[in-house]
C-alpha cells in the first residue's frame, strides 16, 4: 500500500462540564490506533480529559454555497433576539 | 447573484477566514499547499539535527526536554500535513515529494550541529525566528492553517525558553563553556536571519500574498522585529552577535543591522551540500523502514474488521 490510513476527525474535551471540540485530524489503521495517536498528537500538555474520532468519511456536511439560505434568513428574524425588546429601565436587565 | 469569485474575495477584505469546503481561486489553493507543506517538511526534517543530540545531552533532565521537543516537531508536522491535506492534497503525494526533493523544507535544517551550545542556539534563535514568523501566521486566512499555528505558536515557547536556558547555562559557565556559546551564536546568528527568505524587493509574490491575508507581514518587517528582540537577548547573555554593521537607530527606533550572504543562502536552498543530502537520506530510511510496522497494523485492522462482520 502506497497510500495511507484511513482519515479521522478527532475531538477533545477539554475538561469535565464542556462538550468536545473539534481539535483535527489524522490518519490511523483504525479506531484504537486513531485514539492512541490523538492522545499522542493532541493532549501532550493536559488538554483534553476525553477524546472521540471519528471516520472522516462519516461526516455530512452543509454546503457552503447554501450558507446564505440556510443561515440568512434569521438576521431579519431579529424578534428571536432578547435586545429587540426595549422595556422600561426598571426591568431592563431582564 | 454573487459569483464565487465576489463571495471569496468579500470574505478576504472582510478580514473572515477561508474554509476547505469554500469556493478560492485555484492559484490561492497552490500557493497555501506549497507553503503549508514546506512548513510541514520543515519541521519533520527539523527533528534531525537535534535528535542527534539526545542520547549526548549533559544530563537526564535535557535529554527528557529534548526528547519532549522533538516529538512536538512531529506533531507540528501532522497538524500541518492535516492543513494541507484539508486543500484536497494526500499527505503521501507530500512527502513523497520531499523525499524526491521536489518540495523544499527549510535551509536552516540545512546547517551541521557541532556543540551541545547549537541545541541552545537553535531553540533560541531558529526557534525565536520561526515564532516571528508563525505568529502572524495564527490570523492566516485559510482556517484550518491559522488554527494548526495556533497549537503550534503555543508549543514553539517552551522550545524558545529551553534554548535560551541552554546558552544562559553555558555563558554563565567556565570560559570554555561561553567560547562555546559565542561560538553556536556566531554559527546560527546569520542562518537565523535568513530564515525570514529574500529581501522584499527580490521576493516576488509578497503584495499577492499579503492582499489573500496568507501573509500578513513582509519578509523585512519580520527580520526587523527579530533582530529588535533578540540583540537585547544577546547582550543579556553577554554574547557579541557577529554583525559589525549593528547599531541601535534612534531616528527609526529600530536597530540597523547588516546583509547577510545571500549567495550562501541560495546555495542552501538548493539543498547543495554533505548535510542536506543525509537529511534526506536519514527521512527516506526513516519512512522505509516504517512500512513493515504500517502493513501490520493495516493487516491487524483488516482481520478484526473481518472478525467483527
Amino acid at each position: 500500500m502506497t497510500g495511507l490510513f484511513p482519515m479521522w476527525e478527532v475531538f477533545i474535551r477539554a475538561r469535565r462540564g464542556t462538550s468536545h471540540m473539534h481539535a483535527g485530524s489524522l490518519h490511523a489503521a483504525d479506531a484504537e490506533t486513531a485514539l492512541q495517536a490523538a492522545r499522542d498528537l493532541f493532549t501532550r500538555r493536559q488538554e483534553g480529559v476525553s477524546i472521540w474520532v471519528v471516520p472522516s468519511g462519516q461526516i455530512t456536511a452543509s454546503n457552503p454555497d447554501n450558507a446564505d439560505s440556510l443561515f440568512e434568513p434569521a438576521a431579519d428574524k431579529s424578534f428571536r433576539f432578547p435586545t429587540d425588546y426595549e422595556l422600561p429601565a426598571e426591568v431592563d436587565h431582564m | 447573484m454573487t459569483t464565487p469569485q465576489q463571495r471569496f474575495d468579500s470574505l478576504i477584505s472582510n478580514d473572515q477566514r477561508i474554509e476547505p469546503d469554500d469556493w478560492m481561486p485555484e492559484e490561492y489553493r497552490r500557493t497555501l499547499v506549497r507553503q503549508i507543506a514546506q512548513h510541514a517538511h520543515s519541521e519533520i526534517i527539523g527533528m534531525q539535527p537535534e535528535g542527534e543530540w539526545i542520547s549526548r545531552a549533559p544530563s537526564l533532565r535535557r535529554k527528557a526536554i529534548l526528547t519532549a521537543k522533538v516529538q512536538d516537531e512531529a506533531g507540528h508536522g501532522l497538524y500541518l500535513y492535516g492543513a494541507a491535506e484539508s486543500l484536497g492534497t494526500d499527505r503521501s503525494e507530500l512527502v513523497e515529494k520531499l523525499h524526491a526533493k521536489q518540495q523544499k523544507y527549510s535551509s536552516i535544517f540545512n546547517y551541521p550541529t557541532p556543540t551541545w551550545a547549537d541545541v541552545g542556539a537553535i531553540g533560541w534563535l531558529v526557534d525565536g525566528a520561526a515564532i516571528t514568523n508563525q505568529v502572524p501566521l495564527c490570523r492566516c486566512s485559510y482556517g484550518p492553517y491559522g488554527r494548526a499555528m495556533v497549537r503550534i505558536c503555543k508549543e514553539e515557547s517552551f522550545h524558545q525558553r529551553q534554548g535560551f536556558q541552554i546558552m544562559l547555562t553555558l555563558a554563565e559557565g567556565t570560559p570554555a563553556q561561553k567560547a562555546m556559546a559565542q561560538a553556536a551564536l556566531d554559527r546560527w546568528w546569520w542562518p537565523s536571519i535568513m530564515m525570514f527568505g529574500p529581501p522584499d524587493a527580490a521576493s516576488p509574490h509578497n503584495a499577492r500574498n499579503m492582499a489573500w491575508g496568507i501573509k500578513r507581514y513582509t519578509n523585512d518587517e519580520l527580520r526587523q522585529n527579530f533582530v529588535d528582540m533578540t540583540v537585547p537577548q544577546a547582550e543579556l547573555l553577554g554574547l557579541v552577535v557577529p554583525d559589525p554593521d549593528l547599531s541601535w537607530n534612534d531616528e527609526r527606533d529600530h536597530y540597523d543591522f547588516g546583509d547577510p550572504d545571500w549567495e550562501e543562502f541560495a546555495q542552501m536552498v538548493r539543498g547543495e551540500g554533505e548535510v542536506a543530502a543525509a537529511r534526506i537520506a536519514t527521512r527516506r530510511a526513516a519512512h522505509d523502514n516504517g512500512q513493515w510496522v504500517r502493513d501490520a497494523a493495516t493487516a491487524y485492522a483488516a482481520k478484526h474488521r473481518t472478525a467483527a462482520a
